[in-house]
């Protein structure tokens, strides 16, 4: 579904991205780990479009039989309607705007109304709290709140693939298991989730694959299972749980 | 001074606040969506006053294609402003954006001087609406009550744009933040334009009514009445519609209760006055009265 091939990221005059590859297929969970630094945050926004990579190509593939896209040089607005959604780190919700709108923003660039109506209904059944809350400003909701409103209003695009950068940020124990439950579920119900995460033991939990960047590089990539197995990842990623 | 009187007073003042408020609405909606204190907008107000002398008095064209005309007119100039000038440099800082924004200011009052003269005119509306009314002890000119009606309406239109529509939604996302408004979806390019335009043409029809309310108008007009308004911004609180609406009334109200309840020989200070209320409320409530942000938790 997306594949990135050796990409070159600068940001001003740091060179981020010293070549990273990654490869996402449809229906997985990749997790991506790596110390602060590493690039991570860098790679995902440039996925969406909010930065440009100097050499290489991020090709997207929105559904099975449509063909590949590059969209390295493609606007925000663009990739967004293909259908890749991102929730950034620190959610970026609207705090001024109502808990409602919020969800609805999400929706902008749709314009089947009676099933962005479904949509919201759907999305207030997984985070039943939305609901409640409709009508209030969402900055007033707490940490955790306003985080299932990002991955809700991320949901309202429908998204072939969902970008998560740091969902667990700042957020207590209970609720990031409750919530790692729920992204769980909505990518069983077909979305495609690409996730940096610090919590490197719950990434490699949910997580289908996973990589590991370093400085810029890839170190390590393979299947959640074997990285949580390997000693190296066990030591600087997971606290040094056996 | 007798309730009349005072009544009277009070009634100036909201025909004044009403041009104060228009005027300071672009300015927050401005500063709201890129950050910038645009310092030519005061000129679109004397833009949009000659353009209703050249319609109107010069071609005749009747008065309420004229105010539709300007309003038009006044948006064009908005969205070119912001193509030419301040889309180019966005992203730089912001005292980039306020000193292009002064050169603009400056380039169109010369302008305006090159070419229709430095020479004040006559700005005289038709007999219709210079007529004047009395309701018990106030007096009005039929201007004075277009003024105040037509403010308020284009305010409460604007108002539901802003916060009843997909554009306005998609606006106040962009204030917020850009960077999570284009992931949206929502191009930012056309909502900065679509500030730009409703804040300017409201800028626009304010100069009609200033030169209907004070009869002669000139190419540096709209000085005064662009800093006037940025105080009223920024007393209602930068960023925020309604609080420039309410900074526009209270700063038209207590100029005007400030010339007419205290003695003659302090008049000339009015502008003083205006700064002096500025500093009062800042002292208050720095953040201006509708400033306070929700925080974010974290």
């Amino acid at each position: 579904m997306l594949k990135i091939e050796e990409i070159h990221v600068y940001r001003g005059r740091t060179y981020v991205l010293q070549g990273v590859s990654l490869e996402v297929q449809a229906g997985e969970i990749v997790a991506l780990i790596g110390a602060n630094g590493a690039g991570k945050t860098t790679l995902l926004r440039t996925v969406s479009g909010l930065l440009r990579p100097k050499t290489g190509s991020i090709l997207f593939q929105p559904a099975h039989d449509s063909t590949q896209i590059d969209i390295s040089h493609a606007s925000p607005e663009r990739i967004v309607e293909l259908g890749i959604s991102h929730c950034p780190e620190g959610r970026g919700i609207f705090s001024r705007l109502s808990v409602k709108e919020n969800l609805m923003i999400g929706a902008y660039l749709r314009t089947d109304k009676d099933e962005i109506i479904n949509d919201h209904e759907k999305v207030c059944r997984i985070f039943p709290i939305l609901k409640d809350r409709g009508e209030q400003a969402a900055g007033s909701l707490s940490g955790g709140e306003q985080e299932m409103l990002a991955i809700g209003r991320a949901l309202m695009s429908r998204p072939k693939l969902l970008i998560l950068d740091e969902p667990s940020l700042g957020l207590g124990p209970i609720v990031v298991e409750n919530l790692f439950q729920v992204l769980s579920e909505i990518n069983s119900r077909g979305v495609t989730m690409l996730l940096v995460e610090q919590n490197a033991v719950l990434a490699l939990e949910l997580a289908h694959r996973a990589y590991v960047l370093e400085v810029g590089c890839v170190a390590l990539s393979g299947k959640s299972r074997d990285l949580a197995g390997n000693e190296k990842v066990q030591i600087a990623y997971m606290g040094g749980i056996a | 001074m007798t309730g009349g009187y005072i009544a009277q007073q009070i009634a100036n003042g909201f025909v004044l606040g009403s041009m104060y408020a228009l005027v300071a609405i672009g300015f927050s909606m401005i500063y709201g969506i890129i950050r910038l204190i645009n310092f030519a907008h005061g000129d679109i107000v004397m833009m949009g006053a000659f353009i209703t002398l050249g319609l109107f008095q010069t071609l005749g064209i009747p008065f309420p294609v004229v105010a539709v005309a300007v309003l038009i007119f006044g948006g064009g100039i908005g969205i070119l402003i912001e193509r030419g000038t301040f889309r180019p440099i966005r992203g730089a800082p912001q005292v980039t954006g306020f000193i292009a924004s002064l050169g603009v200011s400056i380039m169109l009052q010369n302008l305006g001087i090159m070419l229709l003269t430095a020479q004040p005119r006559n700005f005289a509306f038709p007999d219709y609406l210079q007529k004047v009314v009395k309701i018990g002890s106030v007096s009005f000119r039929t201007v004075d009550g277009v003024i105040m009606v037509g403010a308020f309406c284009l305010m409460a239109l604007l108002m539901g744009l802003v916060y009843r529509t997909k554009i306005g939604m998609a606006m106040r996302a962009t204030a917020e933040n850009i960077d999570m408004a284009r992931l949206m979806g929502i191009n930012i390019n056309r909502t900065i334009m679509a500030a730009f335009a409703m804040g300017s043409a409201l800028a626009g029809i304010a100069g009609l009514m200033w030169g209907g309310k004070f009869g002669q108008i000139d190419p540096l007009l709209g000085f005064v009445p662009g800093l006037k308004s940025f105080v009223a911004a920024v007393i209602g609180g930068v960023g925020s519609i309604p609080g420039a609406i309410l900074g526009g009334y209270i700063l038209g109200l207590s100029e005007v209760l400030f010339v007419g309840l205290l003695p003659p020989e302090y008049s000339a200070f009015r502008d003083a006055f205006v700064f002096l209320t500025l500093i009062l409320i800042l002292l208050v409530l720095p953040n201006g009265i509708f400033g306070k942000r929700i925080e974010d938790r974290p």
